[in-house]
């Protein structure tokens, strides 16, 4: 590992001390939030697999409904029945916190979603219609439950590929560099003062000589 | 929670969405990848925080759905189309796991609810 550009002074030395022992903290605290961002994740994970298979059937079943519907009734008559809901599929957005990750949080306004309301007379359209709208009524709570915990799977998966990236980087690049240059700027140090010291013995030794 | 009433947002083939018009949610019909970009960006400044697209419309237009993944202020979900589901919602589930931990750990999961 290479050693950071420093000059090996004394003053040098306690910084990068000081900055190994930061480095190792945030190293730690890193730690701690990637394992439990992935402990969570894969709670909420296996919950996200499950419900898009659920609503993708629920869905799988109204769309059905709704071929049929189209199968019976002439295109401009359909569209014309649809033209105007009479129920709003409303929801009301907030925020979360997950360790510092915002996330999402969705809840379906009942208030638009009463006992199935349909949006147009009876006389020109068919049965399935009405099934095929009452089925997507039903999936919709589930849909927007869909959509809070994918998000919030999207927005966990990518804060912990950042965090792992960072707990990483400390681990392997970080910290070991820090550390080698303590030893470099220690060994330097040790080196001068023996230096130091034999060319002082030395000295002592050259007076002495020129005494006697 | 803020108690402003937000609306639902569904992009995708006019089949599809017609279903979801029943039910009020605001659908635009796209096709193309360029008609998928502008039905998002439109929703996404009407500040729609869901926007279901269809499968089909999000396969060809993944730039689109990349440019809102990091936002939580929309939430992109892909939802099957008229035809059923060809695994492009769940293939995004597995990537985000493959992105977080590094390997696929619902197949052990598949498994066992098999």
């Amino acid at each position: 590992m290479a050693i950071l550009h420093v000059n090996p002074t004394r003053m040098e030395l306690t910084q990068m001390k000081r900055r190994l022992v930061t480095a190792r903290r945030g190293h730690k605290l890193l730690k701690d939030k990637r394992d439990e961002l992935v402990r969570q994740f894969i709670t909420l994970v296996r919950e996200n697999l499950r419900l898009r298979k659920q609503v993708e059937g629920e869905l799988g079943i109204a769309l059905k409904d709704f071929a049929l519907a189209r199968a019976v009734m002439e295109p401009g008559a359909l569209r014309q029945a649809l033209l105007y809901p009479a129920r709003q599929a409303a929801i009301k957005a907030g925020r979360r916190n997950i360790l510092s990750v915002r996330v999402p949080e969705f809840t379906v306004d009942e208030g638009g979603l009463g006992e199935a309301q349909l949006p147009y007379g009876m006389a020109e359209t068919s049965a399935q219609l009405d099934n095929a709208i009452a089925t997507m009524a039903q999936a919709l709570p589930n849909l927007i439950a869909l959509a809070e915990k994918e998000k919030t799977a999207t927005l966990l998966a990518d804060e912990i590929q950042k965090t792992r990236r960072r707990v990483n980087a400390l681990e392997y690049v970080m910290i070991p560099q820090f550390e080698e240059t303590i030893r470099y700027i220690t060994m330097k140090l040790e080196e001068n003062e023996r230096g130091a010291l034999t060319r002082l013995m030395k000295v002592k030794e050259m007076i002495a000589q020129r005494a006697t | 929670m803020s108690d402003k009433v937000l609306r639902i947002g569904v992009v995708g083939e006019e089949d599809a969405i017609l279903a979801f018009k029943a039910i009020g949610a605001v659908a635009i019909p796209a096709v193309t990848a360029d008609e998928v970009a502008a039905a998002l960006f439109k929703l996404n400044q009407d500040k729609v925080p869901v926007i279901f697209i269809t499968e089909q419309a999000a396969r060809v237009a993944p730039e689109a759905l990349t440019r809102y993944e990091t936002s939580p202020d929309v939430a992109v979900i892909p939802i099957p189309g008229i035809m059923g589901t060809d695994g492009y919602g769940e293939a995004r589930v597995r990537e985000n796991v493959i992105k977080a931990i590094g390997a696929d750990i619902l197949i052990n999961q598949e498994k066992k609810e098999e």
